[in-house]
């Protein structure tokens, strides 16, 4: 691990007690783990009793659960089961589908998203995302981490400077591109530009992070560079991820969602999920009798 | 080959890679003759053939003695021409003539004349032949005997051709300053002289202005007018002076059926032996003509002289169309793309839209002189120059109608093209943006329509393409055979949008099929088609090479 790590460890006001395991010995599995329990947990991201419509078909069935803040929360199950689709309504990303209708409320800091009025740029600058493709613009890589700042009328770049060195540095990606901040990002490394993503992500401070299979589309070194990352990250965010691989759901996440046919199967912390799942098809999944 | 071959062979493939092959290769073959045939035909035009001398028996015995160049042989049957009543030998099948083009037209009356190759004789090349351009009727071929000077003898023989370099030389000068004069100087007068006329008559159809206010004004006009009365009676006394200089010089010489005649210098452009140049002299003579055909004016119903009104207005229209209709096809194509709800009615928009790109031309023509130019054009006279009524401002054919129709006509072909560049964004690309907390406008401005110019270039280049080369709509509504004044100049406001303009492709029709004198066209109509090729060309490359450093700036992965 790199500096950066051990920075952000040191500077980190985590307001969880029971949290003080280093990174890297959370990155093995079969390793010891601090007991988390959701009810202890500082609330994030509040669903309750949330119904998602495509047109006339039910994608989502009566969810309700709990984010817990500055904690990776994964959701898992097989494709098509509503996890991605329930990741896009904590920032509403859905709303760009003509034909997506939803019930039910998410909660975030004591207001309802999804309220008459809510702005939705505002709320996507407190919700960040991260998609399972890289997609940073054709620009240089400064301004892609500039983007969200310029957004909010940032413009004087002495500032700029700082925020973007802070993303960039937060996102593990500082030394690798400091000296072409200049340069298109395209030219940039798949794994590259998914952490740029994610620099792009933070530089704006969301208060949560929305990862979208971020690591799908990499290769395994790659993807163990993202995985470390949100491991740092969580420090200061709360974190949703969704995932496919459920080697790396039980290597950083704290806890799971199990989801299937639109349903919420099981929601626990990742241990007791994947060493004793209270429901059949939660055990049937992880242990690949389908999926 | 047998049955099992063939069959093996048509499953490889190998068929259609030798179709489609055979297919690129045909269509390659008819654009280069078609460029080479306009170019060997063009640029041929300007180079100085030799001139030939030969005697022409006449069917009634006489003898004829004919100069001029050689311009084209073509082979005919024998029994046509006895059929016609030519008397030609007995056991000829094919007879050979040749087309002479023999200039003279105010002497001899014909200057492209037809012999049959039995009635002619020896070809000669005489050395001292010359070839002068005139201003006026043509070419005049003949073998120059004496200079005069106001009726005295200035040269004769050897010395006689350095003298009347210098002298045509002179006569060129003085006519550059004429036409400065009358072009620049008294046009400008002229223009001041329209505008104080105007600004008088605007005076006296405003009821509300005060009586001293108009005396006063008036006062200041006249004082004015007397002013340029004045400039303009200088000008006039200098122009008379100039004339008369011009007028000063006269060279005899005789023609080719032995008569003498007397060709005034001031006459002359060009003089020239092209029998006694060495291949480098002509090699000057044709860049200097080729000079003057694209950056000189036209002369003689445009059969002679050069094109350069004609290019300049082609330029500029398509420039005053380009910038008309990008932003118009740009936000036309945004609105369907992303802002319009998908569904039958914006189908209907959208198959009416592609479908205006096969509307034919000449339609665009006439809705743009009924629409545009009547109406439009009728009411921005009556609103903004009612002083100049009766003679139209806007109300009649010019530069602006004519962009303007062709930027309506023009207009699909860039909302196709937008449209399709703005649908080749990843969506995920858009969805990065809305996800940083950017609004649909916000995402549009700053991240799609900066990543889709180079679609938005392909779609101009294919307007410029397309509007360069049409001409059945501008002949309605702007273009004209002969424009007295260019549409930018040096009087304010510089970029007169109602006046007329020549056109490239327009003057080709003109020269080649209104032309009457079809054999002194055909050259030029060549030349001619060849500068609007290449002015396409041109003006497509510098769209091409802005195209290509937009996508250079905005690379992304999915070009």
């Amino acid at each position: 691990m790199n500096a950066i790590g051990k920075d952000m460890d040191m500077t980190s006001s985590n307001p969880s007690p029971v949290r003080t395991h280093s990174v890297s010995s959370h990155m093995f599995e079969g390793e010891e783990r601090q007991k988390l329990c959701l009810d202890d947990e500082t609330v994030s991201l509040d669903v309750r009793n949330l119904n998602l419509y495509y047109g006339s078909d039910l994608a989502l069935k009566n969810i309700s659960l709990k984010i817990p803040a500055q904690r990776v929360t994964a959701f898992i199950g097989p494709s098509g089961c509503g996890k991605s689709t329930l990741l896009r309504c904590f920032n509403r990303m859905n709303d760009l589908i003509d034909i997506c209708r939803i019930e039910g409320e998410i909660i975030l800091d004591g207001e309802d998203i999804y309220r008459r009025g809510v702005d939705v740029a505002e709320l996507r600058r407190k919700v960040g995302m991260v998609f399972q493709k890289p997609n940073p613009f054709p620009k240089s890589i400064y301004e892609n981490v500039a983007y969200g700042l310029r957004l909010q009328g940032v413009n004087n770049r002495r500032i700029l400077d700082e925020a973007v060195e802070k993303a960039l540095r937060g996102a593990a990606l500082w030394d690798e591109v400091k000296d072409r901040l200049q340069d298109n990002a395209m030219g940039l490394s798949g794994g590259q530009q998914q952490r740029l993503v994610i620099a792009r992500a933070i530089a704006i401070e969301p208060e949560v992070l929305l990862l979208d299979e971020p690591a799908s589309a990499l290769d395994p070194i790659s993807t163990l560079k993202i995985e470390e990352l949100i491991n740092e990250l969580k420090s200061q965010y709360t974190i949703v991820i969704v995932t496919h691989n459920m080697q790396q759901a039980a290597r950083v996440s704290d806890y799971t969602a199990f989801m299937y046919m639109g349903d919420m199967i099981e929601y626990n912390d990742t241990d007791t999920i994947f060493t004793n799942p209270s429901k059949k098809q939660t055990e049937d999944y992880i242990t690949g009798r389908y999926g | 080959m047998s049955f099992v071959n063939i069959k093996t062979w048509s499953k490889s493939g190998a068929p259609w890679i030798w179709l489609n092959a055979g297919a690129v290769a045909a269509s390659m073959v008819m654009v280069l003759g078609l460029l080479l045939l306009i170019a060997v035909r063009g640029f041929g035009h300007f180079w100085p053939h030799d001139l030939m001398e030969v005697d022409v028996t006449n069917p009634d015995g006489s003898v004829q003695r004919v100069l001029g160049e050689l311009t084209r042989s073509e082979e005919l049957a024998a029994s046509v021409l006895r059929e016609a009543g030519v008397q030609i030998p007995k056991d000829a099948l094919v007879i050979e003539r040749h087309l002479i083009k023999q200039g003279n037209r105010d002497t001899l009356g014909r200057d492209f004349v037809w012999y049959l190759e039995p009635r002619m004789g020896e070809l000669r090349y005489p050395v001292n032949a010359v070839m002068l351009e005139r201003r006026e009727w043509g070419n005049f071929y003949g073998y120059p005997l004496e200079l005069k000077e106001e009726g005295r003898s200035i040269a004769q023989g050897d010395a006689l051709w350095a003298e009347l370099q210098a002298r045509i030389e002179r006569a060129n000068a003085i006519h550059e300053q004429i036409r400065k004069i009358e072009r620049q100087d008294i046009g400008k007068i002229n223009f001041r002289m329209e505008r104080l006329r105007l600004d008088e008559r605007r005076m006296a159809l405003d009821p509300n202005l005060p009586a001293e206010e108009v005396a006063q004004r008036k006062a200041a006009m006249a004082v004015e007018r007397a002013q340029l009365d004045e400039e303009y009676a200088s000008y006039g006394a200098q122009l008379e002076q100039l004339y008369r200089d011009v007028k000063r010089d006269t060279l005899v010489a005789e023609i080719m059926d032995g008569r003498k005649v007397n060709v005034s210098v001031a006459n002359i452009v060009r003089a020239s032996q092209p029998n006694n140049m060495s291949v480098f002299a002509k090699i000057g003579y044709y860049f200097e003509r080729f000079g003057e055909f694209v950056g000189g004016y036209p002369r003689e119903a445009n059969t002679e002289g050069g094109i350069f009104p004609a290019i300049f207005g082609t330029v500029t229209m398509v420039m005053v169309m380009s910038i008309i209709v990008t932003p118009f096809g740009i936000l036309a194509a945004i609105y369907l793309r992303e802002y319009a709800r998908q569904g039958p009615l914006l189908r209907l928009i959208r198959v009416s839209v592609y479908n205006l790109a096969g509307v034919p031309s000449i339609v665009f023509g006439v809705f743009g002189l009924g629409f545009f130019v009547y109406f439009l054009g009728g009411s921005i006279d009556e609103l903004l120059y009612p002083e100049a009524l009766p003679s139209p401002t806007f109300g009649t054919p010019g530069l602006f109608w004519a962009s303007l129709t062709l930027a309506l006509l023009t207009l699909p072909v860039v909302i196709v093209a937008t449209e399709e560049g703005l649908a080749r964004i990843p969506s995920t690309i858009r969805m990065g943006s809305l996800a940083l907390g950017a609004t649909k406008a916000e995402t549009l401005w700053k991240v799609v329509v900066p990543l889709s110019t180079p679609a938005m270039m392909t779609g101009l280049i294919l307007a410029i393409a397309r509007a360069a080369g049409e001409v059945a709509p501008l002949m309605l509504v702007g273009v004209v055979k002969l424009a007295p004044t260019l549409p930018i100049d040096g009087n304010a406001p510089f970029i007169h949008m109602e006046r007329k303009i020549m056109h490239l492709g327009f003057h080709i029709y003109d020269v080649g099929f209104q032309s009457p004198n079809v054999e002194a066209a055909r050259p030029l109509v060549y030349a001619t088609a060849l500068t609007l090729v290449v002015l396409i060309v041109l003006l497509n490359l510098t769209a091409i090479g802005i195209r290509n450093h937009l996508r250079e700036k905005y690379r992304s992965e999915s070009d």
